[in-house]
C-alpha cells in the first residue's frame, strides 16, 4: 500500500533525480547532510540578482478531474452490505414454488410492517437449518417489495460459497453497527433472531419454547435507532426441519455452532440435509413496539432494555401458543 | 485537543515542514504538493535512500532507517510541521524486523524528537493505515474511527502500526499544544503507485479466495496526497479514516479491469503460497489472503464532515487504475526524461558563475 518504493516508480522517475552538484559531498558524510537546494523563494525575496535565479511559479491547484459516477462505471449491483437486487429477483423466482406450493404461507397483520421508515422485525427462530429467515424475507419483499436485510451469525461469512450467496442474498453479520447504520441512516427493515443460535439449535420436544432473547441487544439497537421493533410470532419452522440428536463432537471438531441429525435425514437419506418437511407456515406480525426513548443515547437503562425484550419475548410466546391452539394439523394448518 | 496557533503563527512566517520517508511514493509525493503551497518555507525530507521524484526546493537529508540523528535535525531546523510518511503498510517490502525498525522504532524516535523541550513543533500528521482495524469475518461493514478491531491483531503489520498509533496517542496526550492528527488510508490505487493488490490486478488472471468475494474499499493516491494537505491546511486533529466512497466486490474490481479471477483454495495461506511467490507470480502475504476473504470497509465520512471533498470514488480510483494501466501498456514508462530548462535551472541555482546575494536562505532561518 503505501510508503511504496516501487520498482515501476523508479523505472518512470528515476532519470528525473537529477544528480546535484552537491551529491559528492552528501555522501562524503551521509549522516547529516549538506544543503542541497537553495530555498527558492527566500533568494528571490532576499537577492538582487532577481532576474537571474529563476523561481518556479507555484503550480495552480489542478482542476477536480472529471469522472463518470460510480452507476457507469460500476458492472454489478452489489451494494456496500453485500446484497444484490438481481440475485435477490433471481432467488426469488426460484424460491416462490417452495414458499407458496410447499410451505403455502399464509400471512396474518402484513399491514402493521410500514411501508417505509425503518423496523427492527424480531421473530421465533427454528428448523435445523433455518426455514424462517427465507420465509420472512421472501414474504415481505414479494408483498411489501421493499427489501429486507437479515442479521445473522458471522459465522456464515466464513464458509466459501454459502457466506457469498448469504451476503447476496441481503444477509450480513449482527454487528451492532451495521444495523445501527442500516436502520438509523438507511430506514430500512432488518431482521434479527434474537435468539440466535439457541433457536434452531433445540432438540424437536422443546419446539415452540423460546430460548433466552440474547442480552437484549436489539432493543438497544432499536432504541438508539428511533425504530419500532416489530415481533413476528413463526409457526411451521419447527416441523420443516426438527432436530432429534445432536452430535456435540463432530460439530466441535467441523466448526460449527451445532450439529444436528435431523428427521428429514431419517426420512431422506442424504436429500433430508437439505430438503424439508412440507409444514404448513403461518405468521403473524404483532403490534410494533415504540421505545419513546431519545434515539442516539450513549447508553440505555439495561433494565429498561431487559424488561422490554422480555415483554416481546413473552408477547411472542403468547402468540406462539394461542396460534398452536388452533392449528389443527401440521401439515394443512 | 485544543489547535494553538504559535503568536505570530506559523502561517505568517511559513511553515517549516518535515518530511519523513522523502524517498517513498508517499514522501515525494507530499513533498512536490508542498513546494506549489506558497505558505511553506521550508521542505526538509528524511530518508534512507534519495528521492526518486523530480523535487525543486525540498532539502534532502539521508538518515539511517530508525531515525537516530532525529533530535539533532529538528532541533537545528526548527520545523514546526512533520509528516509522517515513512511507515511500510506494504508487508511484502521489508522483513518482518526490518519494517519494526522502520515504522515502530522510527516513529519513536521521531516523537522523541518532536517532544524535546524546547521542540519547535507544533503540528505532526501521521500516514496510518486501515490495515489497524484488522480483518476478521466478525469485523462490522463500516469501521468509524472509534472501532476497535474484532480480534486481536496477529499480522507484524497490523501490530506495528498498532504500536505506532499507540506513540501517536502517548505524544498527542503529552503535548497538548502541538496538533496532531492520524489518517488511516484505505486500499492505495491509482495511475502510479503499486501495491500487493495492484501486481494482483495486473496478472492475466486475477487470484481470488474459492467461495469469498468480498467488498474492497479503495482511495485513489491524488485524494492520499490531497488529504494530508487538507488536514494540514485546516489544522484538523484527530484520527480520520480516508477512503473513497462505496465497495466493491473483488470479482466486480476484477471485472472493471477486464480480467476474470483465477480462484485460490479458500483455506490456502501464505506458507502455501511460497512457491507461487518465490515465481514471482504475485506475493500474497496473509493480511492480503484474508482480505480477499472478507474484506473490509471503513467510514470515510469524519474526514467529509470536516470538509474535504474526495475526488475519486472506490470505483472510479479502481477506473483510474486501469487507465492508467492501459496506458502504460501503449506507450510504456516513457516519460520525458531529459529538459535543458532543468539543468539550467540547476546551473542558476547552484553554479558558483552566477551572481547571487548572501545566504537568502540563513538570513530567513535567524528571522524566526
Amino acid at each position: 500500500m503505501a510508503a511504496s518504493r516501487s520498482p515501476r516508480q523508479t523505472a518512470t522517475t528515476g532519470k528525473a533525480a537529477t544528480p546535484r552538484p552537491t551529491a559528492t559531498r552528501r555522501r562524503a558524510s551521509p549522516k547529516v547532510s549538506t544543503i542541497t537546494a537553495v530555498n527558492a523563494r527566500a533568494a528571490k525575496a532576499a537577492s538582487g540578482s532577481l532576474d537571474l535565479v529563476h523561481v518556479p511559479a507555484a503550480k495552480p491547484a489542478p482542476a477536480r478531474p472529471r469522472l463518470d459516477d460510480d452507476a457507469t462505471i460500476r458492472h454489478g449491483d452489489v451494494d456496500e452490505w453485500g446484497r444484490s437486487e438481481r440475485m435477490r429477483a433471481l432467488a426469488r423466482q426460484v424460491y416462490d414454488p417452495l414458499y407458496s406450493k410447499w410451505f403455502r404461507v399464509e400471512w396474518e397483520g402484513l399491514e402493521k410492517i410500514p411501508a417505509n421508515g425503518g423496523a427492527l422485525l424480531v421473530a421465533n427462530h427454528a428448523g435445523a437449518i433455518p426455514s424462517d429467515a427465507p420465509v420472512i424475507m421472501h414474504g415481505i419483499e414479494k408483498e411489501l417489495e421493499r427489501p429486507v436485510y437479515g442479521l445473522a451469525d458471522y459465522f456464515f461469512r466464513k464458509v466459501p460459497v454459502l457466506g457469498t450467496m448469504w451476503s447476496r442474498l441481503g444477509g450480513l453479520p449482527a454487528h451492532p453497527d451495521n444495523a445501527y447504520r442500516l436502520l438509523r441512516e438507511q430506514k430500512q427493515l432488518v431482521l434479527v433472531f434474537p435468539e440466535g443460535t439457541k433457536g434452531p439449535s433445540k432438540h424437536a420436544s422443546e419446539r415452540y419454547q423460546l430460548a433466552r432473547f440474547g442480552r437484549g441487544g436489539f432493543v438497544e439497537i432499536a432504541m438508539r435507532a428511533g425504530v419500532p421493533v416489530i415481533p413476528i410470532a413463526v409457526v411451521g419452522a419447527e416441523e420443516s426441519m426438527p432436530i432429534i440428536a445432536k452430535l456435540p463432537s463432530v460439530a466441535k471438531a467441523a466448526g460449527l455452532p451445532y450439529m444436528p441429525v435431523t428427521a428429514n435425514m431419517m426420512a431422506l437419506g442424504p436429500l433430508g440435509l437439505v430438503g424439508y418437511f412440507p409444514a404448513k407456515f403461518k405468521l403473524r406480525v404483532l403490534d410494533p413496539v415504540y421505545f419513546n426513548v431519545e434515539p442516539d443515547q450513549e447508553r440505555y437503562s439495561k433494565s429498561r432494555i431487559m424488561d422490554e425484550s422480555e415483554k416481546i419475548r413473552d408477547h411472542i410466546q403468547t402468540e406462539l401458543y394461542d396460534m398452536l391452539r388452533e392449528r389443527r394439523s401440521i401439515w394443512f394448518g | 485537543m485544543p489547535a494553538p496557533q504559535l503568536p505570530g503563527g506559523p502561517h505568517q512566517t511559513g511553515r517549516r515542514v518535515l518530511v519523513t520517508g522523502l524517498g517513498t511514493f508517499w514522501g515525494g509525493r507530499i513533498a512536490q504538493a508542498l513546494e506549489a503551497d506558497p505558505t511553506v518555507d521550508v521542505i526538509i525530507g528524511l530518508d534512507t535512500t534519495e528521492p526518486t521524484v523530480e523535487l525543486e526546493r525540498t532539502e534532502y537529508v539521508r538518515v539511517d532507517a530508525n531515525y537516530s540523528i532525529l533530535a539533532k535535525i529538528v532541533r537545528a531546523t526548527r520545523v514546526d510541521t512533520i509528516i509522517h510518511t515513512f511507515l511500510v503498510v506494504d508487508p511484502t517490502q521489508m522483513s518482518k524486523r526490518a519494517m519494526h525498525e522502520v515504522n515502530v522504532i522510527g516513529t519513536m524516535n521521531l516523537f522523541a524528537a518532536a517532544s524535546a523541550p524546547d521542540s519547535t513543533v507544533r503540528n505532526v500528521i501521521v500516514k496510518s493505515a486501515t490495515a489497524v482495524y484488522g480483518c476478521g469475518p466478525e469485523d462490522p461493514t463500516w469501521f468509524t474511527e472509534d472501532t476497535p478491531p474484532s480480534r486481536a491483531l496477529r499480522r507484524p503489520v497490523e501490530r506495528s502500526l498498532d504500536q505506532v498509533e499507540g506513540y501517536v496517542r502517548d505524544f498527542a496526550e503529552d503535548n497538548p499544544h502541538v496538533v496532531v492528527s492520524l489518517l488511516r488510508f484505505s486500499n492505495v490505487i491509482g495511475s502510479e503507485i503499486v501495491t500487493p493488490l495492484t501486481r494482483a490486478l495486473e496478472l492475466p488472471l486475477v487470484p481470488s479466495m474459492f467461495g469469498f468475494d468480498p467488498r474492497f474499499q479503495f482511495v485513489h493516491e491524488d485524494d492520499v496526497v490531497r488529504s494530508i494537505l487538507f488536514v494540514l491546511d485546516h489544522n484538523l486533529s484527530g484520527v480520520y479514516n480516508v477512503a473513497g466512497d462505496g465497495l466493491l466486490p473483488w470479482t466486480e474490481v476484477a471485472s472493471l479491469c477486464g480480467k476474470s479471477t483465477f480462484p485460490l483454495p479458500p483455506y490456502i495461506s501464505d506458507a502455501l503460497l511460497w512457491p507461487v511467490k518465490r515465481l514471482g507470480i504475485v506475493d500474497l502475504p496473509e493480511e492480503y489472503l484474508n482480505l480477499l476473504r472478507f474484506g473490509r470497509g471503513v467510514d470515510n465520512r469524519k474526514l467529509k464532515d470536516a470538509g474535504f471533498e474526495y475526488d475519486y470514488t472506490s470505483a472510479q480510483s479502481v477506473k483510474a487504475f486501469i487507465e492508467a494501466v492501459r496506458l502504460r501498456k501503449t506507450i510504456g514508462n516513457n516519460t520525458p526524461s531529459y529538459s535543458y530548462e532543468r539543468d539550467v535551472e540547476q546551473f542558476f541555482r547552484h553554479s558558483p558563475s552566477v551572481v547571487r546575494e548572501a545566504p537568502a536562505y540563513d538570513r530567513r532561518r535567524s528571522d524566526t
